[in-house]
């Protein structure tokens, strides 16, 4: 029928006119701005500081699902692995005036937070766990930022196959009291697929934004020149910056 | 005056491309983990109340899997759909459309009222009568403005980690945010459904000068 025809040429020039619009830099200005807007509103509505839910130990999911990498697999990790992460380090550069080299054994001397959270995925679906480990504020303060770092990026040991992990917060979210370096999922230490011995949890975004097998923070003024420029493997890939939407 | 104000028709189609642009990508986002849950947490296909089928490229936005691209159709044109919403809504009120054409009359509840405007429906006889609107399309226009997208916006955002910090009462009010996503989606199918008896109708009741109306405004009240 020829309506009918009419119809399916309306549809299919809307969706081709859609897909050549994204591409437009125009467009690309206003999906960030509208990434932006979502942000400030958030932050207005419930203040910098808003805390994200804590859940009672009878909420936590009977196991914690592992997304992206579930083992770096490479030989050095293994290697970390077979000794129980003894001799990991976290690296503490860039922008601060006394650069840090933790062991696990310091990290977990730190003060702890421990909290009972939900974790949301990008594709969807959520799990409930607890997390223990240092407030990065604890670290931040010992490493002493510099006035121009606006940034943390957090490098990671993982690799999907066409470039490392790694991930990057504003000062807003880095001093916010439920972002933590966890070495603790449930009461135990971190599992492998959960990103051990080390991850981050920003707990107001998203789950790639909750770094695994972290290895650095590093301060930065800009996401410029890091690996895509996006301030994150996913956020290089087309995703967005700002995960708390 | 015209039949249909400008500030309805702007909203009117605005609207509609905000929700065509919104389901789209709402089905692209939904091919990521086609799986609902009730409660708080949810993640393991086999505890979910509905496994959603696949919906194929020529209904998503963009036309092939991009969880990425179809977010960003999604954050933006939930800001055109949200406040065209609350526009709409603030002149509607002040202009007196909502209470004289959208506000049912006590009258229009009784029975054998409500008995005929189905019969009527029935017959496919679209006589308005005195008001611009008949009862069954009052509550349609009611139930999708007062109800149905209301919650689209309220749902969308107890998905977000960042409002949940915000607003935690928004998602204990949907009891928890799968909960949330849940109802999410059967709203906007629900919606989806109001537009199809929509299209239906206005085919039914003579489109060229319905969409022309919707354009144009049309001709005046009494002539309607």
């Amino acid at each position: 029928m020829k309506r009918r025809n009419v119809l399916v040429g309306l549809g299919a020039s809307f969706l081709a006119g859609c897909s050549k619009v994204a591409d437009t830099k125009p467009m690309k200005k206003l999906f960030a701005a509208a990434e932006n807007w979502h942000r400030d509103v958030q932050r207005t509505l419930g203040g910098r500081d808003a805390l994200a839910r804590e859940f009672s130990p009878a909420d936590i999911s009977p196991y914690f699902r592992s997304n992206g990498t579930s083992d770096p697999g490479t030989d050095s990790y293994a290697a970390h692995e077979a000794s129980g992460f003894a001799d990991w380090r976290l690296a503490v550069t860039g922008l601060v005036a006394v650069p840090l080299s933790l062991s696990l054994a310091q990290i977990r001397a730190l003060p702890q937070r421990t909290q009972i959270t939900r974790h949301d995925c990008v594709e969807g679906w959520s799990a409930i766990g607890q997390w223990t480990g240092p407030q990065l504020k604890t670290i931040l303060d010992m490493a002493r930022l510099k006035r121009e770092a606006r940034y943390l990026v957090f490098r990671c040991a993982d690799n999907l196959g066409d470039g490392d992990y790694y991930e990057s917060i504003d000062l807003v979210d880095a001093f916010h009291p439920q972002t933590i370096v966890a070495h603790e999922l449930n009461g135990a230490p971190l599992p492998v697929p959960n990103g051990a011995p080390l991850r981050m949890r920003i707990e107001r975004q998203l789950g790639y934004k909750q770094a695994k097998y972290l290895v650095g923070i590093e301060a930065v003024a800009s996401l410029d020149g890091i690996a895509g420029g996006k301030g994150g493997y996913w956020e290089d890939r087309g995703y967005q910056w700002y995960a708390g939407i | 005056m015209r039949k249909h104000r400008l500030s309805t028709r702007l909203w009117h189609w605005i609207n509609l491309l905000a929700l065509a642009i919104l389901f789209m990508s709402g089905l692209n986002i939904s091919n990521a983990h086609p799986h609902l849950y009730w409660g708080q947490a949810g993640f393991d296909p086999k505890t979910a109340w509905f496994n959603v089928a696949h919906f194929p490229g020529w209904a998503t936005i963009p036309a092939h899997y991009s969880l990425a691209d179809a977010r960003w159709w999604h954050i933006l044109f939930a800001w055109v759909f949200a406040i065209g919403l609350l526009v709409f809504m603030l002149v509607a009120l002040f202009n007196g459309h909502l209470r004289r054409d959208i506000v049912t009359r006590r009258k229009e509840w009784r029975w054998s009222e409500m008995r005929a405007d189905i019969a009527a429906h029935l017959r496919l006889d679209f006589h308005h009568g005195d008001g611009k609107y008949n009862f069954l399309q009052k509550v349609a226009y009611g139930v999708v403005l007062f109800i149905f997208l209301p919650l689209m916006i309220a749902s969308g955002m107890a998905i977000s980690p960042g409002t949940d910090a915000a607003l935690p009462w928004l998602v204990d009010v949907f009891g928890g945010r799968q909960s949330a996503r849940s109802i999410h989606f059967l709203v906007a199918w629900g919606l989806f459904g109001f537009l199809v008896i929509h299209v239906v109708l206005v085919l039914l009741s003579g489109p060229a000068r319905q969409i022309g109306d919707m354009i144009t405004g049309g001709r005046s009240d009494e002539a309607a």
